[in-house]
């Protein structure tokens, strides 16, 4: 077959629009006569406790105000839970986490609307909050979840006896999504309970079920779509549906349109985040430091409610081996109940913190032994006859050894290394640090079942092609690259393949565009829908020609066999006067995976992505001040689609894991109220934090040993692990100052965070 | 005048009736509908807002990224403005577009608008730029996505020169935007917006409606507007008067206009000390660099600005104006406590005069920030020594973030006195209790301004061989 589309680095679709500003979010929709803006507020006082006082009549008259909405108002289910039903739209009579909304006001203007919501009068009989992972385990209540292990020999005897053993705790912070385009929603009500919601969210399908439920119709009366977002990252997986239930039940009061965008600071305090936890751990390892036991319990910060905590915090567990092979394992976790946002999906799912565990153990046992850490990690590696994973997984594609092995040699990791240790025995005080740190993140929904996708597919009569899919557009580039197969399937140029907004209308029953799932699944679903509408056509190009069907070949916007051609516009509009269907669904899921959380076992993941990247920091011992001065990464896509939009997913990645490990730090007060509700005081990465050296690189790989979509592989989570190396390196930079020590280094790694590691040697 | 006017499209755009505390992005996006311009943050810290304005200067047009979402749509009175959607003409991209598209510089592409016109605008510098040039020019425009290497690529491939419809242009632009002239006075006694064209006027306004909120920058009152809802129906805004922003060397030390913008500031602050223009690349980001002011920055009383500090140990005067009177005072005397200075309603910052370090004395500053650049300190520190036979014989030590106001270390400096920089390294900064807050704890707050009392030291102790900061 010739390679036309696939493999090309191919700009983004909405990249001419992004540039002039033309690219529509939902914002910048025009918006109907009479639309109304809804504004959620809270109490401004108290995290937790009931609500004593309830006092909106200056809200509802002020000037310009429509309408005031509060649970009353729900014609239904008074729920936006994707899992247990334990998310109010509206708090009624308690409020479990400060910004937990209570009310929404409906103004002619957003403005109007904003500012009536002061005027509300609320009074919370408040009880201390419980806050932290640490408040939360001295509340003698059981946990938010039930506690969760993967257990296999005797670890604490194992541990007990060895000789060699470390133990340690740390805590691991949260992470802000900071999508740069704020949740909103835009509720368009039709004829007969009809409902048309825009929303910025990367679940269409959930948007369309929670709304039907919130106003108890059907789920056939209500669509959802979602052309693009202004990033996600896991933020508006299920914490897009309060503010589309908002919009929805405006409109539905008012029969206007109605639109909810949140604010950045009600956003910020208003919605969930990564989780923290808190880790503690021990492990016994032999003299050549290969580990022989691992006893970890990962305490999670979940807030107030279920959300998606469970999967989250599996996958942690599914994560806290990493590369490595524990021969003996407790691998525990807790998930608790604070009285916090309930915290969210976020690139990586759990797995982040997981993994940063891992490196952690890693980086711990080689200051203790003073081996290397690269030698530490290598020693530990799954390899052959130690390749079946806590959860009872055999890696059937394990590549990292090679991997770290390319990655070694290109970022020059030992020359480097003696460089460093002169710097350090020179500089008094500047140190410098290195690590180099692999990652290996599994594919697929833990939870099987939503490991399935739907297409729409439709050729028209003069060769041009609509596309549509269960996936949602936030930026990481899955339009283009589904179109990338589509026209490749049918052998035409990509520009005749028209990408459309996910709609519940076309595509029903979809899951959530998550888990690094997208073209996987999405990819699949529409190259089965085309491979059908494909066969449709070669069948009546081999009647026409009287020729065998498998002689047919589509390629270069030509259908040919042998000799025999014509234009794929020509022949479908023969097909189309010749009466056969030009459409058709696609769909798709992953076969052969399976999970009994019960006993811990199965085949969760389809495959895993691999990478690893080597980064060298300077730090200050006197302000704990931090510089990341090169970055080396070598990243496993299997046989890419799309270069461009992969190298992007693996930059970016990095850039956002490099936060959420250094500068991003969220501070909530006694009182449970978050402190960095804004971009003043919450740092993500700028311009400036990205090394200047900065080498990344695809491994060259012959593609994904499992049939995937062209043998690419996922890559929107891993790359946000491949930055643990920074965090990794200041461990080694602070601990050059004392060798041997284990320094207590807390993530993120924020200049106060290094300078209490330095402080504790 | 009494109505705004402003050059938008190659058209002169007059706008007589406006509440005075419209915010441009909000003029942009729901009066004019033009949406290319996003909101991201609404309080300047992300720069999906941002703008150009093109101001005139000695014939051409200098042209400056802002963000709309902190600035009054009545400030870009006398301006032109250019927004993302402008750019392309014809159905053909502007360089930078072209270059941001080539580099795949944009993914989710909400952030993108502001980035471009924050590139166009440094193209619109016409010099040679550098990796590091395009890093500081983008500073204050976050992206989620991308990890910023293709829109640095971008910026390196589009930036050295602008040879754009704009650029050919200017020469009429120019006089365009010089026809729109005089005190601009918007609205009645109870509701308006004045920007008077002389410091002379402006003080006289200022004395005439002492309850009305002075402006300079709006980088402050931004989020005052946009964050507390806080309405402010009378506005008088100070950059319209060219002589309130002057800057003047007088050989020994420099008299700077309160209007002067940090960006005006720049060069003639860094003839005081490379630390100095060093501190002035980290105070904010460029948009809000060409908007903020020094005087504001006083003014506000802010106990984690910037440049309070870093004056106050230079030993700057400080002058107040009301009316036709003019008062001066030691700079550190201007802040009485948290919250409150010694100003009287209808009085406006005037002027600071900031000597020169001279050639026995050594001035240093360092900020401590989660986030190098665009970050609020958590400490700013700044020392100047007088040293004689070795000596330290006065010392002017200044901080930000250690107290409810910029304050001087007094205690520290009486105990240098006499002492060598080395004999003064055993010293522990003792003059403050910090608080805790989200940028810092107490304790690390307490320890690290004692590590840059220490290093000022070390580098007053001349120790060059060693690398004191990162």
């Amino acid at each position: 077959m010739t390679l036309e589309t696939i493999g090309k680095a191919v700009a983004h679709d909405s990249a001419e629009l992004h540039v002039q500003g033309n690219a529509t979010y939902i914002d910048d929709m025009r918006e109907p006569d009479g639309t109304v803006h809804v504004a959620p507020s809270y109490a401004k006082l108290g995290a937790r406790g009931k609500i004593t006082k309830l006092d909106l009549s200056a809200v509802r008259n002020s000037a310009g105000v429509i309408a005031v909405l509060t649970a009353k108002d729900i014609p239904a289910k008074n729920d936006c839970s994707p899992t247990l039903g334990d998310d109010p739209i509206f708090a009624e009579s308690e409020i479990q986490f400060h910004g937990q909304v209570i009310f929404a006001v409906v103004a002619k203007t957003r403005d109007i609307a904003r500012r009536a919501a002061l005027l509300a009068t609320i009074e919370i009989a408040q009880e201390t909050p419980a806050v932290t992972v640490h408040d939360a385990l001295k509340e003698a209540k059981p946990d938010l979840l039930t506690p969760y292990a993967f257990k296999k020999g005797n670890v604490a005897k194992t541990i007990k006896s060895s000789t060699h053993r470390i133990s340690g705790s740390f805590d691991i912070g949260g992470q802000e999504h900071f999508y740069l385009e704020g949740q909103i929603a835009f509720a368009i009500p039709g004829e007969q309970g009809a409902m048309l919601v825009h929303s910025s969210t990367q679940h269409p399908t959930e948007i369309q079920h929670s709304v039907a439920a919130m106003l108890g119709v059907d789920d056939a009366k209500i669509t959802a779509e979602c052309r693009r977002m202004g990033g996600g990252f896991g933020g508006k997986e299920s914490q897009a549906t309060q503010w589309a239930c908002l919009a929805a039940l405006a409109a539905h009061k008012t029969g206007r349109p109605a639109k909810c965008r949140l604010d950045r600071d009600d956003d910020m305090i208003m919605t969930g985040k990564r989780h923290d936890f808190h880790v503690e751990y021990a492990a016994a390892f032999d003299k050549t430091a290969r580990i022989t036991a691992v006893d970890v319990n990962l305490m999670a910060r979940c807030g107030y409610s279920a959300d998606l905590s469970n999967a989250i915090c599996d996958r942690a567990m599914f994560h806290a081996d990493n590369t490595y092979f524990y021969p003996a394992y407790n691998i525990a976790t807790r998930r608790l109940k604070t009285n916090t946002v309930s915290n969210t999906a976020f690139r990586g799912f759990g797995g982040p913190q997981g993994i940063l565990f891992a490196e952690q153990m890693m980086q711990a046992i080689a200051i203790r032994t003073g081996i290397d850490a690269l030698e530490v990690r290598k020693r530990n590696l799954y390899a052959r006859g130690r390749d079946v994973t806590p959860y009872g997984q055999k890696l059937r594609d394990n590549i990292s050894a090679d991997v770290i092995a390319q990655l070694e040699k290109t970022s020059s990791y030992a020359k480097r290394r003696k460089e460093i240790a002169s710097y350090n025995n020179t500089s008094k005080i500047l140190k410098k640090g290195l690590a180099l740190t692999p990652v290996k993140f599994g594919i697929s929904f833990t939870f099987t079942q939503m490991n399935q996708a739907g297409a729409l597919v439709h050729v028209y009569a003069d060769g041009s092609v609509h596309l549509n899919h269960g996936g949602t557009e936030m930026g990481q580039g899955l339009y283009v690259k589904v179109a990338q197969v589509v026209a490749q399937v049918f052998g035409i140029a990509l520009e005749h393949v028209a990408i459309t907004a996910t709609t519940t209308g076309k595509v029903p029953n979809t899951s959530p565009t998550a888990a690094s799932s997208g073209t996987d699944l999405n990819g699949m679903a529409a190259a089965n829908a085309a491979k059908i509408i494909k066969d449709r056509m070669a069948a009546h190009a081999a009647k026409i020609w009287n020729v065998a069907k498998s002689k047919i070949v589509f390629a270069n916007g030509k259908v040919k066999a042998g000799r025999k051609s014509m234009s794929f516009a020509e022949l479908a509009k023969a097909t189309k006067e010749s009466k056969i269907s030009l459409s058709s669904t696609g769909f798709y899921f992953t076969p052969e995976i399976h999970w009994d959380r019960a006993t811990g076992t199965g085949m969760p993941f389809y495959y895993f992505a691999y990478g690893a990247s080597c980064s060298e920091v300077l730090i200050d011992t006197m302000t704990g001040e931090m510089k990341v001065t090169r970055v080396d990464i070598l990243h496993d896509v299997g046989r890419s689609l799309n270069p461009a939009i992969d190298i992007g997913q693996i930059e970016g990645g990095f850039v956002q894991g490099l936060g959420w490990l250094t500068t991003e730090e969220l501070v909530y007060d006694a009182k449970g109220v978050l402190r960095t509700h804004a971009p003043s005081t919450y740092k993500i990465p700028c311009a400036s934090d990205v090394p200047e050296d900065f080498r990344v690189a695809l491994y060259k790989s012959k593609g994904n040993v499992m049939d995937t979509i062209y043998r690419s592989k996922a890559v929107g989570e891993p790359p946000l692990m491949l930055p643990i190396s920074v965090w990794c390196a200041v461990m080694d930079a602070v601990s050059s100052i004392k060798p041997g020590v284990v320094p207590k280094l807390n993530a993120p790694a924020t200049p106060e965070n290094i300078l209490r590691a330095v402080q504790s040697l | 005048m009494n109505a705004l006017e402003f050059m938008r499209r190659g058209e002169l755009v007059r706008i007589e009736k406006f509440a005075p505390d419209t915010m441009l992005l909000e003029y942009l996006r729901l009066t004019e509908k033009s949406k290319g311009t996003k909101e991201g943050c609404n309080e300047g810290d992300c720069g999906a807002c941002t703008v150009v304005l093109g101001t005139p200067d000695n014939g051409r047009v200098r042209y400056q990224a802002v963000n709309a979402c902190i600035l009054l749509l009545s400030q870009i009175h006398g301006k032109e403005l250019i927004t993302v959607d402008d750019l392309a003409r014809g159905g053909i991209l502007h360089p930078v577009q072209q270059a941001m598209v080539d580099a795949h510089a944009s993914q989710c592409g909400f952030c993108t608008p502001g980035f471009v016109m924050s590139l166009f605008s440094l193209a619109h510098e016409n010099r040679k730029i550098t990796r590091q040039d395009v890093v500081e020019q983008i500073a204050g425009n976050l992206c989620r996505c991308t990890g910023y290497r293709p829109i640095i690529d971008a910026g390196l491939a589009a930036c050295d020169s602008a040879d754009d419809h704009w650029h050919k242009a200017q020469a009429e632009m120019c006089t365009k935007l010089r026809a729109i002239q005089g005190d601009l006075f918007v609205g009645d006694a109870h509701s308006f917006f004045a920007a008077p064209s002389t410091s002379e006027a402006l003080a006289d306004l200022c004395a005439t409606y002492p309850e009305a909120t002075i402006v300079s920058g709006c980088t402050d009152v931004g989020l005052w507007i946009n964050k507390q809802m806080r309405a402010q129906p009378k506005i008088i805004y100070t950059g319209a008067a060219q002589d309130f922003a002057q800057i003047v060397d007088h050989g020994d030390h420099l008299s700077i206009g309160a209007g002067a913008t940090y960006e005006d500031a720049f060069e003639a602050f860094g003839k005081i000390s490379p630390d100095l223009s060093g501190l002035l690349r980290r105070i904010g980001a460029r948009q809000v660099r060409a908007s903020g002011t020094i005087g504001g920055n006083i003014a506000n009383g802010s106990p984690i600005g910037d440049m309070p500090p870093a004056l106050i140990a230079l030993g700057a005067t400080l002058y107040l104006r009301h009316g036709k009177s003019e008062r001066a005072m030691k700079l550190e005397d201007f802040f009485i406590a948290y919250g409150k200075q010694d100003r009287k309603p209808g009085e406006l910052v005037w002027r600071i005069d900031v000597p020169k370090a001279k050639s026995n004395q050594i001035f240093n500053c360092a900020k401590i920030t989660k986030r190098r650049d665009d970050d609020i300190s958590a400490v700013m520190g700044a020392f100047l020594f007088t040293i004689e036979n070795e000596k330290i014989v006065a010392a002017r030590i200044a901080y930000g973030g250690m107290a409810g106001t910029p304050k001087r270390a007094t205690k520290t400096e009486a105990a240098l006195i006499g002492k060598t920089p080395q004999e003064a390294m055993h010293i522990v900064l003792d003059d403050f209790e910090p608080l805790s807050d989200m940028r810092a704890s107490a304790e690390y707050r307490s320890t690290v301004a004692n590590a840059l009392l220490h290093k000022a030291l070390m580098q007053a102790a001349g120790e060059t061989d060693l690398q004191v900061h990162i």
